[in-house]
């Protein structure tokens, strides 16, 4: 469903990759590998369609993702290095907002009910300045369990979380992977998920 | 358009729960306006003839202290990129931010404008102009300013080169603006003055967030 | 692309145009050099002396070229601009870049001279007429425009960063000067406007315009001086740059 042919990445004067092609459908998952400084960030970026490739071009079912573009960042969930969240805002407004911003409904009960399963019971009411490192990923956690959007794009999604959050994150994936979605990710570490392919970098 | 209103509400409510950036840009105004009469000279013809010009210049630059965090705290944490994948084109959330931004940095300005201009020795009549003139033109400050904020996000020497991009580009209000009061004063009435302001406040509104979101788009790359 | 068509965008590519504009440098040298002989021989030596400004006056054949030249290559800038930002074409963009600096001296040169003049005229050393102010601002348009390219490390966002300030500075210009219009008539009484330039003879305005040509045809040559500079300056890490004889060691 997304597929992308002769991607070409150049940043400054470095070219990062060349002639990239990769295809990723339901039920599948890709995990893009590669040194630091490979172009995993680049590639991921290119996808969510926030540069544009030097030559090559991304489709979504068909259609290239520059014309479509309602329709596939619609089904789009993209988290890069930063968290997104506004640290003066809570994580209930955080949630909020970025249902507004996803276009979609928010309920408040699902979004508490989803902080809670991911350990932040008691924390929806502070600011998320207060909260730890890892306790802001958690909120990103939430945020991924209720937006219901069929490709996941995610930049190093276990960065500063602990063993229990990890878990956490991997059955949401495989969830998402077995229910017909779709993920992109880099990570460093490997991850038990089935329905993988590998794009080294 | 919901989208729109909630990037609107959420920037009012983060300013809401730091109020004293606004509050920084309006006294900023208050004490630049000050400064004037302390340079110049008391005499109160003198000091009505300066006022427009003043009151203005303060404007201009308590608005040009406020621009560069228009996108730059979004930018760093993020949240911009989000609103740059969103389904609702990022023009929307644009003109969103730029409308928050008039009401935290523009509207007060256009409230305190009388208080200052009764240090000036204005009449209640130039003072009704004056307040009419900001209010055209402040918002024409934030539209033009979101691109120059735009433009320089994440630059190095942001707010210097942002002020350097952005105040020729000012010089229309400020002539405007400014000559509407002092028309009022002369007798030949404000209408032509705030009639181009007004036009021109149409032009930016209609253009400027295009111009912004490209902007926005080249620095995300 | 069909062999009997003219191929457009064969110098497209900084690789072509580069020896192509180091063949174009000294043509057009040698045509500023031509025009701006003829040009002020006939601004010295035959046009008339100004009945009411003397001789002082002749600095117009300077400054209202340079005002003339000033606008034109902002306009050629922002197009280029604007090509190299819708068509993602980086030698557009150089030469945007390379014209900005020119059109900046156009800029100084025009506001130096009208102070020049404004002195022996009319005892002042500058004047705050329509004209001048707008040159001013468009002054600091340029310099906007070069500050934001220089602050700017990655060298595709610089040029389309560039291309947005160009492109909204083409659509202010004349509301600018509008509005600088307006603002000197209201204010008139204050200063004799520059704008009151002497009745032109013939010889003047042909003065003025063999000026303006040697002037345009300089800019060329230092617009395609500076892009050859700039183009090996981008593409140092290409080929054919390397393999260059000004390169190579």
């Amino acid at each position: 469903m997304l597929s992308a042919h002769g991607l070409t990445c150049v940043r400054g004067d470095r070219r990062l990759f060349a002639k990239l092609d990769l295809a990723v459908g339901a039920g599948e998952w890709l995990h893009v590998r590669g040194e630091n400084g490979a172009g995993k960030t680049s590639l991921l970026r290119l996808l969510a369609g926030l540069s544009q490739p030097a030559e090559g071009e991304i489709r979504w079912c068909g259609e290239p993702i520059g014309q479509a573009e309602s329709a596939y960042r619609q089904n789009l969930l993209f988290f890069g290095h930063h968290g997104a969240l506004k640290e003066d805002l809570t994580a209930m407004e955080n949630l909020g907002f970025s249902a507004a911003m996803d276009g979609a409904d928010f309920q408040e009960a699902t979004a508490l009910a989803a902080l809670y399963k991911f350990g932040l019971k008691g924390r929806e009411e502070l600011p998320v300045r207060v909260l730890s490192a890892g306790q802001k990923r958690r909120v990103m956690l939430a945020r991924l369990a209720i937006r219901k959007a069929k490709l996941w794009v995610l930049d190093e999604p276990f960065t500063a979380l602990d063993v229990k959050a990890v878990d956490l994150l991997s059955n949401l994936i495989s969830e998402h992977v077995a229910n017909g979605g779709m993920a992109v990710l880099t990570s460093h570490q490997t991850m038990p998920i089935p329905g993988g392919r590998v794009v080294q970098l | 358009m919901n989208a729109m209103l909630a990037v609107m509400r959420r920037d009012l409510l983060m300013v809401m729960r730091r109020k004293s950036e606004v509050l920084t840009a309006l006294f900023f105004f208050v004490i630049v306006s000050s400064l004037f009469p302390l340079g110049i000279g008391p005499e109160p013809a003198l000091l009505r003839k300066i006022a427009p010009g003043v009151l203005w210049v303060g404007a201009l630059l308590a608005t040009m202290l406020g621009l560069q965090r228009m996108f730059a705290a979004d930018h760093a944490d993020g949240t911009l990129e989000q609103m740059a994948i969103s389904p609702t084109p990022l023009v929307w959330l644009v003109v969103g931010k730029v409308a928050a931004h008039w009401l935290v940095s523009g509207l007060p300005l256009v409230l305190m404008a009388p208080v200052l201009g009764i240090q000036f020795d204005l009449d209640p009549g130039a003072l009704g102009v004056l307040m009419l003139a900001l209010l055209l033109g402040t918002p024409l400050l934030s539209l033009i300013g979101a691109i120059g904020a735009a433009l320089t996000l994440g630059v190095r020497g942001g707010g210097v080169l942002l002020s350097l991009l952005v105040l020729p580009l000012y010089v229309p209000a400020l002539i405007f603006g400014a000559g509407a009061v002092e028309s009022h004063i002369s007798g030949l009435g404000a209408g032509g003055h705030l009639s181009l302001l007004a036009a021109i406040l149409t032009l930016a509104v209609f253009f400027a967030p295009w111009a912004a979101t490209a902007a926005l788009r080249i620095a995300l790359e | 692309m069909s062999n009997r068509l003219i191929n457009w965008f064969k110098f497209a590519s900084p690789a072509t145009f580069y020896p192509l504009a180091g063949k174009m440098i000294p043509v057009f040298w040698v045509l500023a050099a031509l025009f701006g002989g003829f040009g002020l021989w006939l601004s010295f030596f035959v046009a008339p002396t100004d009945a009411t400004q003397g001789e002082g006056y002749r600095i117009i054949f300077i400054h209202v070229p340079t005002s003339w030249m000033s606008m034109f290559i902002y306009m050629v800038m922002a197009a280029w601009a604007a090509m190299g930002l819708s068509l993602n074409a980086r030698l557009s963009s150089m030469m945007a870049q390379a014209l900005a600096p020119t059109g900046a001296l156009m800029a100084f040169l025009s506001l130096w001279t009208g102070a020049f003049w404004g002195k022996p005229m009319w005892g002042t050393w500058w004047v705050w007429d329509a004209r001048l102010t707008s040159e001013l601002i468009l002054f600091f348009l340029y310099l906007g425009f070069m500050a934001l390219q220089a602050s700017i490390d990655d060298p595709r966002r610089a040029d389309k960063a560039g291309a947005i300030v160009a492109l909204v500075g083409v659509v202010n210009v004349p509301i600018i000067y509008f509005s600088v219009k307006w603002w000197n008539t209201l204010h008139q009484g204050a200063s004799v406007s520059i704008n009151k330039s002497p009745s032109m003879a013939m010889t003047m305005l042909w003065g003025m315009l063999l000026m303006a040509l040697c002037l345009w045809m300089y800019s060329i040559a230092m617009a395609l001086t500076r892009v050859r500079a700039i183009i090996l300056e981008r593409e140092s890490h290409t080929d054919w740059v390397k393999q260059l004889s000004e390169v190579k060691p």
